[in-house]
C-alpha cells in the first residue's frame, strides 16, 4: 500500500492502495463517487472513461499510480446541470441514453474529440468513438446530440 | 363494489401517503405504516395515491429500462386523472410499493401494464368527483376537472384538499392473475382516446439528466454499511465439479475469504479490488466432463440431427402434405441457421443484499425484482413477505441477462455471512455465464403452381428451448447458486413459430426443440432475450418470403402485399416502402460490379398484435465482405402511440441492437467451454457501423388499444439486411451472422 495524492474534479485527493490498483477502485471505492463505471476491467467498453489532465483514459486499467500528481475530470466534473457541457446539455435536449451505464465513455471521449477538433465531421467522430460500446443502440442519437453540440458551440 | 358514502369518502383517514420517491429506501420501509391498506392489486391503495400537496402518485409494478415507459405511465395516468403531467410520480420496481406486473416482460409495459394504471386511475378520478358532488352539492354531471381541481359554475375543490394524504381504502376487482396478465376491473369508464390531451405528446424522459450528469444511483452504486464484496468464481468449463478449494491461496489477502457450497464457490472481502484480486488468485480443483459441447461448426448439425424432445404445430391450414406432391409443383426450399447469443448487457450483473435471520432486502438491476423476491424467499428459506427487492437502474437489460443470478448470489452469500453483500460480476460473468439466445435451425419449403401462385407453405423451426431456466428468477431451480448447490434445472420446453398473415392455401408453421448439451450450470443455458426467438425465427421466414417473390420474378413488397390478408399489415409494408423511396423491381438487382454493392430489402413481421415493417439499404464492400447497414426505415403500428419520441427512439434501439445481432454477434465455444468472455470475442456493432439514417413512420390507431414496441422492430431487422444483401450480391446468407468473414467467403465462391 503507498499513499497516491492527485486532483478529482477540482478537488484534492489522498488514496492508500496497492499502486496497481486500477483508478476505477480509487474513485468508486476510496473516494465514493458514483460515476464513472465498471464495464468490462479491459479497456474494451470505456464505461469506466475518465480525464486525465485532459485526455481521456480508461480508469479500469490504468493503475492509480499513473494518476499520481495528476488532475482527473469525471462525468460531474465536465458540467453540472446549471453549467453543463454542451455536450450534456444536446444529450439532455436528444435523450439520448437509453440505460445510460455506457455514458461517461462516449460523452467524455467526445468531449475530449470537440476540444481539439470543434468541427470535426462525421466521419472523423465515427473514428475518434471507436472501441466504445453502447448495448442499447443509442449510436445514431449520440451522432444527432455530438453535432447539435458542435452546431451550439461554433 | 362499494359506493362510498360522502361521510366514508372524507375520513378516509389513513395515515399519510409519503413520498417514497424522495425518501431515503430505508425509510420507506418505515413508511409502510398503519392505516395503509394492504398491498394487493384489489385496493386501488396499491395503484394511486394523491399526496398533500396535490401530486399524484402511480406504483408500477413493472419498469423502465431507458426507453420511456416511465413517461408513458405517467401520461396515461395524468389524462385519466385530468392532472398536469408533471404532478405524476411514477414509483417502480420496489416490492414494498408494487404489486406484481411482471417486471419489464414481453413489450407488455404499455399493453398490459398502464391498461391496470388507467383503470386505476379512472377510478380514483370517479370516487374524487363523487366526493367532490357530495361536498359540493353538486351533481357529478355538472363538475369539471382541470388539473386536479373539481369545478362547478359557482364552487371548486381540489383532489388535495378532498383526500391528500389519505386513502381511498377502496376495492377494485382484480381477475387474480400475477405477472403481465394482471388486470383489474373498475366501475368508471375510462376516457375515449378522442378526449386525451396529454397521451400522444412527446413528453421528455425524467431518467435522462441524472444519466448525464451522473448525479443519481445505478444498482452498482448501492452501498450499505458494512458490506463485503464479493465475486463469484465460475467454473472454466462446462459442467464442472468443485473437488477442493485451496483456501491458503488467498491468504495473503487481507480480509478475503472463500465461501463454499457443494460446487458454488466465491470470495468475499471488505474491499472491492481484494475481491477482485482474490477471485483471480483463488485455486480450485474442478473436475469437469469432457466435450460436453459439439464442435462450435457442428452446432447446427447437432440441432439438425438431435432427436426432437417437443414438436407443436401452431398453424395448420389445408393439405400441405397433398400440396406438396400435387403434379406439376415446383419446389423451393432452404434451410436457415442462427447462433447462440449473449445478452452481454453493458455492464456485468450486480445486486446488494442484506440478509437477517428472518428478512432480507436485495437492490437488483434486475428487470424483474417481484421475481427477485421470489427467488431469494426460496433461495433463503423465507416467506416472500420477509423479502423485499428494489429495483435499482442496471447496466442494461434486455431480458432474462445474468442481473437475476446476481440478485440471487447476493442474497446467497449474504446469508452465509451474515454481512451485507455486493456482487458484481466481471465482464466474463456477463458475456460468457449469462443466459444465452437459442441457437436454431428452421427448415422452410413451398410449393409453387404453374402460374407463380404458392399453393402450400411450411415453415418448421428447431432448436434448443427459449426457456433452459425460466424467463424470471423466482426458483432457485432456475438460478446458477441454486443448480450450483444442488437444485437441478427443470426447463420447459417451447419454441415459436413465424408471426405473419400470409394467405397460402395450405400452410404449416411448426417448432421443435432438442435437449440442451448440459442439464446444470451450463453457460449455454438459455432464456429470453429480447424479442426472444423472433429475430432468430424471422431470419428464416423472411428470407424465405424474399426466396419465393425472387423465384416467382415479383418485386419483394408486391409478392407480400399479394399474400398478406391482414390490412394493418399490409399498411406497415406500403408505409415502409413509400417512406424509403421502393422501386418496384425484382431481386437482385441486375447492376453486381465493382468493389462498393448496394441493395435493398425489406422485411415484415407481426408480434402481439403490433404489426412492423423494415426496409434495409446495404452497402457490400466485395474485397472485406463489410456489410453495412447505411440507412434504415421502420413502419411500426402498434396501435394507440402514447409518446410518439419515446417510441421512436425505442425503435432505433431496436434497429442498432438488431443490426449488431445481425451482422457480428455469435457466442463462440469450444468443447469443454464458452470462449467468447469479452468485448473482443463477442463484438457487437460500434460506431463506425451505425447506420447513416434511421427513419421511422409510425402508423398511430388511437381507436386500437396499444400493443408493444420494446421488442417488434427487432424481428424485422435481421430479414431486411440479409435481403438487402441479396439484392446487391445475388448471393443468399442463410447463416447468421453475416460477418466479414462470413460474407467474403460466400461472395468468393459465388
Amino acid at each position: 500500500m503507498a499513499s497516491f495524492r492527485f486532483t478529482v474534479d477540482g478537488k484534492r485527493v489522498s488514496v492508500n492502495a496497492e499502486p496497481e490498483m486500477p483508478l476505477l477502485y480509487a474513485l468508486r471505492n476510496d473516494l465514493g463517487l458514483n460515476n464513472p463505471h465498471f464495464g468490462c476491467g479491459l479497456a474494451q467498453c470505456g464505461a469506466c472513461t475518465v480525464h486525465l489532465d485532459g485526455e481521456p483514459v480508461r480508469s479500469c486499467v490504468l493503475p492509480v499510480s499513473a494518476a499520481s500528481g495528476k488532475a482527473v475530470t469525471t462525468l460531474k466534473g465536465l458540467g453540472t446541470p446549471d453549467k453543463p457541457h454542451p455536450l450534456q446539455a444536446a444529450y439532455v435536449e436528444e435523450q439520448v441514453p437509453q440505460c445510460g451505464y455506457c455514458i461517461n465513455g462516449w460523452l467524455m471521449t467526445a468531449a475530449a474529440t470537440l476540444k481539439k477538433n470543434p468541427k470535426a465531421s462525421d466521419a472523423q467522430l465515427r473514428d475518434a468513438l471507436a472501441g466504445l460500446k453502447c448495448r442499447c443502440g443509442t449510436h445514431v442519437a449520440i451522432l444527432r446530440a455530438i453535432k447539435r453540440a458542435q452546431a451550439s458551440m461554433a | 363494489m362499494t359506493t362510498l358514502t360522502r361521510r366514508e369518502f372524507l375520513k378516509s383517514s389513513g395515515a399519510l401517503v409519503v413520498s417514497f420517491a424522495a425518501a431515503p429506501i430505508t425509510a420507506a420501509l418505515a413508511q409502510v405504516a398503519a392505516g395503509k391498506p394492504a398491498l394487493v392489486p384489489t385496493e386501488l391503495d396499491s395503484w394511486v395515491a394523491v399526496l398533500p400537496d396535490g401530486r399524484v402518485q402511480a406504483f408500477f409494478g413493472k419498469m423502465d429500462m431507458g426507453q420511456s415507459l416511465e413517461v408513458a405511465i405517467a401520461q396515461i395516468v395524468a389524462d385519466e386523472l385530468d392532472v398536469a403531467f408533471d404532478k405524476v410520480d411514477v414509483l417502480m420496481g420496489d416490492t414494498g410499493t408494487s404489486c406484481n406486473q411482471g417486471g419489464a416482460s414481453g413489450s407488455t409495459g404499455v399493453s398490459n401494464g398502464g391498461r391496470v394504471l388507467r383503470s386505476a386511475a379512472a377510478e380514483a378520478r370517479r370516487l374524487l368527483l363523487e366526493g367532490a358532488s357530495r361536498k359540493l352539492d353538486v351533481p357529478v354531471d355538472q363538475l369539471q376537472v382541470e388539473d386536479g381541481v373539481i369545478r362547478s359554475a359557482a364552487k371548486q375543490i381540489s383532489y388535495a384538499e378532498l383526500v391528500g394524504g389519505k386513502y381511498f381504502h377502496h376495492q377494485v376487482e382484480w381477475n387474480k392473475q400475477v405477472g403481465n396478465a394482471m388486470n383489474i376491473n373498475v366501475q368508471a369508464k375510462p376516457k375515449s382516446p378522442a378526449d386525451y390531451k396529454v397521451v400522444g405528446e412527446s413528453f421528455m424522459r425524467r431518467d435522462v439528466a441524472w444519466k448525464v450528469y451522473g448525479t443519481d444511483e445505478f444498482v452498482t452504486d448501492v452501498r450499505v454499511k458494512g458490506m463485503l464484496h464479493a465475486r463469484v468464481i465460475r467454473p472454466p468449463r462446462a459442467a464442472c465439479k468443485v473437488r477442493g478449494v485451496d483456501e491458503a491461496s488467498i491468504k495473503s489477502i487481507r480480509g478475503a475469504r472463500v465461501v463454499r457450497e457443494k460446487d458454488f464457490v466465491a470470495v468475499v472481502a471488505p474491499r472491492e479490488w481484494d475481491a477482485v484480486r482474490a477471485a483471480q488468485r483463488l485455486k480450485v480443483d474442478w473436475h469437469a466432463l469432457d466435450g460436453a459441447f459439439p464442435a462450435m461448426d457442428q452446432l447446427h448439425e447437432h440441432i439438425r440431427g438431435a432427436k426432437v424432445v417437443k414438436r407443436e404445430e401452431p398453424v395448420k391450414k389445408g393439405d400441405p402434405a397433398a400440396a406438396f406432391s400435387a403434379p406439376g409443383v415446383r419446389i423451393v426450399q432452404a434451410q436457415y441457421e442462427w447462433p447462440f447469443q449473449s445478452h452481454a448487457s453493458m455492464g456485468p450483473g450486480c445486486a446488494v443484499a442484506e440478509a437477517g435471520a428472518d428478512h432480507c432486502t436485495v437492490w437488483t438491476g434486475s428487470q424483474k425484482p417481484h421475481y427477485v423476491r421470489d427467488g431469494v424467499a426460496k433461495l433463503l428459506g423465507m416467506a416472500p413477505e420477509k423479502v423485499r427487492a428494489i429495483w435499482v437502474a442496471g447496466p442494461g437489460s434486455y431480458g432474462r441477462n445474468d442481473a437475476g443470478d446476481a440478485a440471487l448470489d447476493a442474497a446467497f452469500l449474504s446469508k452465509a455471512t451474515g454481512k451485507p453483500v455486493r456482487v458484481q460480476g466481471m465482464r466474463s460473468d456477463g458475456t460468457a455465464w449469462d443466459p444465452k439466445g437459442p441457437a436454431c435451425v428452421h427448415r422452410a419449403r413451398a410449393a409453387i403452381d404453374a402460374t407463380g401462385k404458392v399453393l402450400a407453405y411450411e415453415f418448421v423451426a428447431k432448436g434448443f428451448s427459449r426457456q433452459h431456466i425460466a424467463t424470471n428468477e423466482s426458483d432457485p431451480a432456475d438460478s446458477l447458486v441454486g443448480q450450483a448447490t444442488g437444485i437441478p434445472a427443470k426447463g420447459t420446453q417451447i419454441f415459436g413459430v413465424p408471426a405473419e398473415s400470409y394467405g397460402f392455401e395450405n400452410k404449416l408453421l411448426a417448432w421443435e426443440t432438442i435437449a440442451p448439451l448440459v442439464e446444470n450450470c451450463s453457460p449455454l443455458r438459455t432464456a429470453h432475450m429480447r424479442d426472444p426467438v423472433g429475430p432468430e425465427i424471422h431470419f428464416g421466414s423472411e428470407q424465405f418470403i424474399d426466396e419465393l417473390a425472387a423465384t416467382v420474378g415479383e418485386d419483394p413488397v408486391a409478392f407480400r402485399l399479394r399474400y398478406l390478408t391482414e390490412a394493418r399489415h399490409a399498411a406497415v409494408v406500403k408505409a415502409a416502402a413509400e417512406k424509403a423511396g421502393w422501386q418496384a423491381r425484382t431481386s437482385p438487382q441486375r447492376e453486381r460490379g465493382g468493389e462498393l454493392l448496394k441493395g435493398r430489402g425489406i422485411a415484415f413481421a407481426e408480434r402481439n398484435g403490433t404489426a412492423v415493417a423494415a426496409v434495409a439499404e446495404v452497402e457490400v464492400e466485395r474485397n472485406t465482405g463489410r456489410v453495412w447497414a447505411r440507412r434504415v426505415v421502420v413502419a411500426h403500428d402498434c396501435g394507440l402511440v402514447i409518446n410518439p419520441q419515446g417510441l421512436r427512439y425505442t425503435i432505433e434501439g431496436n434497429v442498432v441492437q438488431g443490426i449488431s445481432r445481425t451482422i457480428y454477434e455469435q457466442v463462440q465455444f469450444d468443447r469443454d467451454s464458452v470462449s467468447s468472455v469479452d468485448w473482443a470475442s463477442y463484438p457487437i456493432l460500434e460506431m463506425q457501423d451505425a447506420p447513416a439514417a434511421i427513419e421511422v413512420v409510425l402508423i398511430n390507431r388511437p381507436e386500437v388499444a396499444p400493443s408493444g414496441a420494446g421488442e417488434p422492430t427487432m424481428r424485422v431487422i435481421p430479414a431486411a439486411v440479409a435481403n438487402a444483401v441479396f439484392d446487391a450480391t445475388g448471393v443468399r446468407l442463410r447463416k447468421a451472422p453475416l460477418n466479414a468473414e462470413r460474407v467474403k467467403a460466400a461472395l468468393s465462391r459465388a
